[in-house]
């Protein structure tokens, strides 16, 4: 019985425009984001997938200039409300950029940095996370040896995958990747999309992407953007396979972007 | 024969090597003032080590009419100066570099601006203000307060006589000079900071204080501290505004209201008179600053360098 | 433990961390506002107590004994003109040449290091020791305090300021002009002066007018070089000349008498607006062109 039913609606969002100054990026979008799935938002650059996805931790605020209207309703409070605390929705929704960016401190507290920020907690407790958080980054066995030497003496996919440890610590709900494999050759990248399908049950995902078959291979949705419009969403399957929409085919066909 | 002179020097090939030449020689000009500095001055001085020896450094005696002395009080007075400045220049010029580096450009451009004028403004403005104003203010407010009121003349090296002159004068002077000087740099510093590093710790929840001490300051500390150092070596040399108000005694300071001198104003206020073994005695105090500051500047560029090479900057 | 375990009621209170932040905001505004108050404080002083003494005797008259007649600055002003324009004859050949080496001949070279490492320290230099350099290197063998003495301490301390400007101007030019400018056949040279230089043109212009703003305030190094007297300064090579920023000095400090003070704030208020408008003057004639 519980099988059939639809999944839950983790973020869901109605009508958002976005404006850099007087220049408009985002028009009248509509998502929704089920929980514990991946999305994929691919489309050509330039398109508004990543502004789309910076709005839903309100990132975009650190700039003067960026504005969003509508609503973005996270478990069904709209997040652009102004009394929502801009710092704990970030510790809810968690961010990986498209370059690795591991703080300048050790790989250990890299990890304990968003625990010792938002909660009180023991020592041997954030020491316990902290393997946990890398466990579930798939890097603890790589690094466990050298938790004291600095973050940015690690690869660039292992510092990708500390980021995600990093994100994954605070115990977000949601993780939000723009590009997130962008800057890593493919042998890390690959690591990095099994970690994805790793982290699925515990988190919802939403990916920013470029690349098509990575967005096939590990999403179960696709919203595909195109100049600002969320052209199409529908499963990840039907998207690659069988699309509404003339302009996503030309898309995913490669006539171009 | 003026005619083939002329020919050989327009010829294009010839010219090119000429012109190279010339501009090699004016960049040599630096490293060769830069040596006959540190030549001239120790030569200069040699007298005076040859008959104080090293002594010179740590004798507190002045007494040009017996041709004694020591260069132990303005050593000291250097030094003391140049801590208060730094100590009270440095914590605002930091959180003012990161006010101005999040502000709306049309309140930080002009802020910033203003900055650079308050370090355009010749230190000889700022030594007759602190004479003609600071020092009254000293005098009657601000010593009187911290000796009697927050009941601080009772703890040691914070006297409980003053006139206004002295230490503490010069070092809230020094302090107003260096302040744009130290918070242009880290203004610079936050500003190559990465975006994406920033916005990485805003991402997981900071505030904006904790992405500037936990996350800019560490990546940036090589830099921040650069700047303190080119604060530092302002502060040293500088000769004008300390003179004006420092008091000019060549004795060991008990207190921090009490007068003193530094290096630089004891070569202010004597040298043009000096001669004989007092003028040997000045350019050796000469040497001493000049050896500071060369110090000083060694770990300024060694930090500034660090931070552009760690950037991938050429230089 | 589990490392599982929600961490619900376990976290910090965000009210302090924000509470920190809106202090340190306010801690910020208070320090930048007691900067820029200390910059007015002492422009509101300068200007307060120098106005009363500006005036066409003021400004036209030389320096006098105190007791005399009509005294003013004239000397002083033309004096600090010469002295400075000197230094800059001086120091700018050179100091253009040398920024030119290292932008366009020096990149990556070690000779470029040590000149570079050179110029920060020159530039580290207290400018007081710069005149008992030139006061041991020019007055002792010539015998005589003069106004070209005080041009040469202040030519050694803008040639490194000079050199670093030119540098880093120069090298902002895209090497694609260079590229373009050799193609057409032009020598380095050329390419260079004419083509390079140019291009930089507003950049080396507001560099040179800063570093002139900047040691005609300089006073440390004139007080052993060029001296000060009453006279005008009809004796460049030869004679102490009479220059603001000694001038200031002595009414300030050696004098007790309230006029000579006022006379002192007067030649302040001069000096200061004249910096300042150099300053200003460079950020706002050059202000769009600044990223050339």
């Amino acid at each position: 019985m519980s099988e059939i039913r639809p999944p839950k609606i983790k973020i869901s969002v109605r009508n958002l425009n976005f404006f850099y100054g007087s220049h408009q990026a985002l028009f009248a979008n509509n998502l929704d984001i089920e929980e514990h799935r991946v999305t994929a938002v691919i489309g050509p650059s330039g398109c508004g997938k990543s502004t789309h996805l910076r709005v839903y931790n309100r990132i975009y605020q650190l700039y003067r200039e960026q504005r969003a209207e509508g609503e973005v309703l996270l478990d069904g409070h709209n997040l652009l409300d102004s009394d929502v605390d801009v710092l704990e929705l970030r510790r809810r929704v968690g961010m990986i950029f498209q370059k690795p960016t591991p703080f300048p401190m050790s790989v250990f507290d890299n990890v304990a940095y968003p625990l010792r920020l938002h909660f009180k907690l023991h020592r041997t407790e954030i020491a316990e996370r902290v393997e946990s958080a890398l466990r579930g980054a798939s890097l603890w066995d790589e690094v466990k040896d050298k938790l004291k030497s600095s973050g940015l003496a690690l690869s660039g996919g292992q510092q990708q995958r500390l980021c995600i440890a990093r994100a994954i610590a605070a115990e977000p709900e949601v993780l939000l990747m723009d590009e997130p494999t962008s800057a890593i050759d493919p042998v890390a990248t690959a690591k990095i999309e099994e970690l994805i399908l790793a982290l699925k049950p515990r988190f919802t995902i939403v990916i920013v992407t470029h690349n098509m078959q990575q967005a096939a291979r590990i999403s179960d949705r696709t919203a595909f953007f195109y100049k600002g419009e969320i052209v199409e969403t529908d499963a990840t399957a039907k998207i690659f396979t069988n699309p509404s929409n003339p302009k996503t085919e030309e898309y995913i066909t490669g006539r171009f972007g | 024969m003026f005619k083939q002179l002329a020919q050989k020097i327009l010829d294009p090939a010839r010219a090119d090597r000429l012109f190279r030449i010339a501009v090699l020689l004016s960049a040599l000009l630096l490293p060769l003032v830069m040596t006959g500095f540190f030549l001239q001055l120790g030569w200069s001085s040699a007298p005076a080590w040859r008959e104080f020896g090293l002594s010179l450094l740590w004798s507190t005696e002045w007494d040009p009419v017996a041709n004694r002395f020591g260069a132990l009080p303005a050593i000291v007075g250097t030094l003391l100066t140049t801590s208060i400045a730094i100590v009270a220049a440095t914590p605002p010029a930091f959180i003012i570099a990161l006010y101005l580096v999040d502000a709306p450009p049309w309140i930080g451009r002009p802020l910033s601006q203003a900055l650079d004028l308050l370090a355009a403004i010749p230190s000889v403005i700022y030594g007759m203000w602190g004479l003609f104003v600071l020092v009254p203010v000293m005098q009657n407010h601000v010593q009187p307060f911290l000796a009697d009121t927050l009941r601080m003349k009772h703890l040691p090296f914070v006297g409980e006589y003053f006139n206004g002159f002295g230490i503490l004068t010069a070092g809230i002077i020094l302090a107003l000079m260096i302040l744009p000087y130290i918070s242009a740099i880290m203004r610079d510093v936050f500003r190559m900071t990465p975006p994406m590093l920033r916005e990485s710790a805003y991402g997981i929840g900071c505030t904006r204080w904790e992405t500037a001490v936990h996350i800019v300051m560490r990546y940036g500390a090589r830099g921040l501290l650069g700047g303190v150092f080119v604060g530092l070596g302002r502060a040293l040399g500088e000769t004008m505004a300390v003179l004006f108000v420092i008091g000019n005694v060549a004795m060991l300071p008990d207190s921090i209201f009490a007068g003193g001198t530094t290096i630089a104003a004891t070569l202010a206020n004597n040298f043009a008179e000096a001669d004989g073994l007092l003028r040997h005695v000045l350019f050796a105090l000469g040497l001493v600053l000049l050896v500071m500051s060369f110090i000083v500047q060694l770990f300024a560029q060694s930090c500034l360098t660090a931070t552009a090479a760690a950037r991938g900057e050429e230089r | 433990m589990d490392p599982f375990a929600p961490l619900e009621d376990r976290r910090r209170g965000l009210r302090f961390r924000k509470f920190l932040d809106r202090m340190v905001r306010v801690a910020s505004l208070a320090a930048l506002a007691a900067g820029l108050g200390g910059m007015l404080w002492i422009l509101y002083t300068v200007v307060d107590h120098g106005a009363g003494a500006l005036g066409w005797d003021f400004l036209t008259e030389p320096s006098k004994p105190y007791g005399a007649e009509h005294p003013g600055i004239a000397n002083a002003l033309i004096g600090t003109l010469l002295i400075t324009l000197g230094a800059a004859l001086m120091a700018l050949p050179p100091a253009l040449g040398a920024g030119i080496y290292l932008s366009e001949f020096g990149r990556g070279s070690r000779t470029a290091h040590w000149i570079r490492f050179s110029a920060n320290v020159m530039m580290g230099v207290p400018s007081v020791l710069v005149g008992l350099f030139i006061y041991a290197l020019w007055v002792v063998p010539t015998g005589k305090f003069s106004g070209f003495a005080g041009s040469l301490a202040l030519a050694v301390i803008m040639f490194p300021v000079v050199m670093r400007t030119t540098e880093d101007i120069l090298t902002m030019v895209p090497d694609a002009l260079r590229e373009s400018a050799l193609a057409l056949g032009m020598t380095r040279a050329r390419a260079i002066c004419r083509i390079v230089c140019r291009a930089g043109r507003n950049g080396l212009v507001t560099g040179v007018l800063l570093a002139v703003a900047r040691v005609s305030g300089e006073t440390a190094p004139l007080l052993f070089t060029a001296l000060w007297s009453d006279g005008w300064p009809t004796g460049y090579f030869r004679e102490p000349t009479s220059n603001l920023p000694v001038l200031i000095t002595e009414y300030a400090t050696n004098s007790p008498f309230p006029e000579q003070h006022a006379a002192g704030w007067g030649a302040a208020l001069v000096v200061m607006t004249l910096i300042l408008l150099l300053n200003i003057g460079c950020r706002v004639l050059f202000k769009e062109k600044k990223h050339v």
